[in-house]
């Protein structure tokens, strides 16, 4: 086998046992889908009666959808380097990293599981939005697309949190953290009003948010009508460099978790 | 040349030097016993040896690969079973050595194979289609043996392997180590602050204290080198190492170890 082919047989060995749980347990999956229906049913509801928030030609709820789809899947991801940490406190980390197999490549293993989890409650969000009226965009090579957002933005957030789990290390430590990041993330992006209406210090930052690349790719994807503030190219650009970014720094972090 | 040699191995957290200056052999097909009480440093001293740990100074040479060198190499010669359970509790055993068998390259064909015939050999072969979380400590320790030696590594370090068993699940777990070592002609490095354990399992026996290591030697070399060759091997420890001291870190030691053997009973 070459090289690369030994790496993503041994990346996909750790994403068939993530796989293994989420059958043998899904009611943590399951649980993930009332979240979005608050944000949709509740504020969505009224913003779209209350009209205060300018969508252009979409109605609010068009517009809102892809937004609440990539929070779902943030607020999933971003806890992922818990298991990290759990794993640690076990002796199973120890023991995948005295293996011959490259951290990048149990890294990568993660990222991908963390893509597959965030396509699987992309589906409660599909269904809640069809529940609620929301014009759906069915074109095959659009709904590839979301896709790729879907398990790009969750591929980098769950790295981005196995990063902050390996520097803080501890459990608790690490649940502060995620709780402060996980509202100015989604804040300061374009997933619930659009940049224009965004003071300019807002502005700057959510463009450094890769969720608002995320959200943008599913914004032009997902729903009939979809717009788009940079274009195709940007946002996965945008959203695969992150990843592999993210990964080799993690790559690099991940043996420190176990001493 | 010998399979393991370490050369000044050092390890210092801060100020606290947990491997001090340590240096040693282990010779092909031997049982090396490191014992000591707790907090002397030996898994300390198997995470520098695994390579989970880089050292302070000094180095080891494990199968002519330098841990500092090129771990990579040295992780493909070596199988390794941490104090901690290591084994995942929702999958089920034989899913565990799959995945297992995937990360330690084995070939695609012989998967199956090897993980049967790790089953069998550890007698789980009834249990494997069982999750581990409902597994005993013995069985789970069988298990994660098992996992470590898929790839039939040239040494193998197991750290505390029989903590937290009841004798029963001890004594069956010693048999299992010492049928692997006639099976597979495996070195074996463990560690353990149990006495009885390295009398009945080790070819030779490296006592440790306080990061260092005091005496080495076979139980008769140990016990002829202590003064008098009739003592027991806890009579030689005691010689060797002193009397129990209050040492920084008594607590928390205690908590750790304790709650290792909860998991593991
Ligand atoms: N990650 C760590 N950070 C700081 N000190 C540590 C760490 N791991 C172990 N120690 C300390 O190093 C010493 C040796 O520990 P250890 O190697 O676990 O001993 P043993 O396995 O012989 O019981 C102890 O005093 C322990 O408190
Ligand atoms: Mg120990």
């Amino acid at each position: 086998m070459t090289l690369v082919g030994r790496f993503f047989m041994k990346a996909f060995a750790i994403v068939e046992v993530e796989m293994i749980k989420i059958r043998r347990d899904p009611t943590e999956i399951l649980s993930r889908a009332i979240q979005p229906a608050l944000w949709m049913l509740v504020f969505g509801q009224v913003m779209q009666h209350a009209k205060a928030i300018q969508t252009g030609k979409l109605a609010y709820m068009d517009f809102m959808a892809p937004g609440i789809l990539a929070q779902s899947v943030l607020f999933t991801s971003i806890f992922y380097g818990l298991s990290a940490i759990w794993e640690r406190d076990l002796g199973i980390l120890q023991k995948y990293l005295v293996s011959p197999t490259p951290r990048s490549a149990l890294v990568t293993g993660k990222a991908i599981s963390a893509g597959i989890r965030g396509l699987i409650q992309s589906l409660f969000v599909y269904a809640l939005s069809l529940a609620l009226g929301v014009q759906l965009n069915w074109n095959p090579v659009s709904l590839l697309g979301g896709m790729v957002a879907i398990v790009l933005g969750a591929a980098f957030f769950s790295t981005f949190s196995l990063i902050i789990a390996c520097i803080v290390k501890s459990r608790e430590r690490f649940m502060g953290i995620g709780q402060v990041l996980t509202m100015p993330l989604f804040f300061a992006s374009n997933a619930i009003y659009p940049i224009s209406m965004m003071p300019t210090w807002l502005q700057v930052i959510s463009k450094v948010n890769p969720l608002t690349y995320q959200v943008d790719l599913l914004r032009s994807t997902m729903i009939v009508g979809g717009t788009q503030a940079f274009s195709l190219g940007v946002d996965i650009a945008v959203l695969f460099g992150a990843t592999i970014v993210a990964i080799l720094i993690a790559a690099r972090l991940y043996p420190g978790l176990a001493s | 040349m010998s399979l393991l040699e370490t050369h000044s191995l050092t390890c210092a957290f801060d100020d606290l030097i947990a491997v001090d200056h340590v240096t040693f052999n282990v010779e092909k097909t031997e049982v090396f016993g490191l014992v000591g009480p707790n907090g002397a440093g030996k898994s300390t001293m198997i995470k520098v040896l695994t390579t989970l740990r880089r050292p302070t100074s000094g180095t080891a040479i494990i199968c002519g690969h330098d841990i500092t060198q090129n771990p990579a190499a040295v992780r493909s010669m070596i199988g390794y079973v941490p104090q901690m359970v290591s084994a995942d509790g929702d999958l089920t055993a034989r899913e565990n050595l799959m995945l297992y068998s995937k990360l330690v390259d084995v070939p695609s064909g012989e998967r199956k194979s090897r993980t049967l015939e790790a089953l069998e050999f550890m007698n789980l072969a009834d249990v494997a289609d069982k999750r581990v979380r409902q597994f005993s400590g013995g069985m789970i320790r069988r298990l994660e043996i098992a996992q470590s030696m898929l790839h039939r590594p040239a040494m193998l370090f197991l750290d505390e392997p029989t903590v937290g068993l009841d004798p029963v699940a001890r004594a069956s777990v010693w048999e299992h180590i010492m049928q692997l070592r006639d099976t597979y002609q495996t070195t074996i490095l463990l560690t353990t602050h149990m006495m009885e354990e390295v009398e009945n399992l080790c070819t030779k026996i490296g006592i440790m204290n306080h990061g260092k290591m005091i005496a080495i030697g076979t139980a008769s070399d140990l016990k002829t080198a202590s003064g008098n060759p009739d003592a027991t091997l806890d009579e030689v420890f005691i010689k060797f190492a002193g009397a129990e001291q209050a040492t920084p870190g008594g607590f928390e030691q205690a908590a750790r170890s304790r709650r290792t053997a909860r998991r593991l009973g």
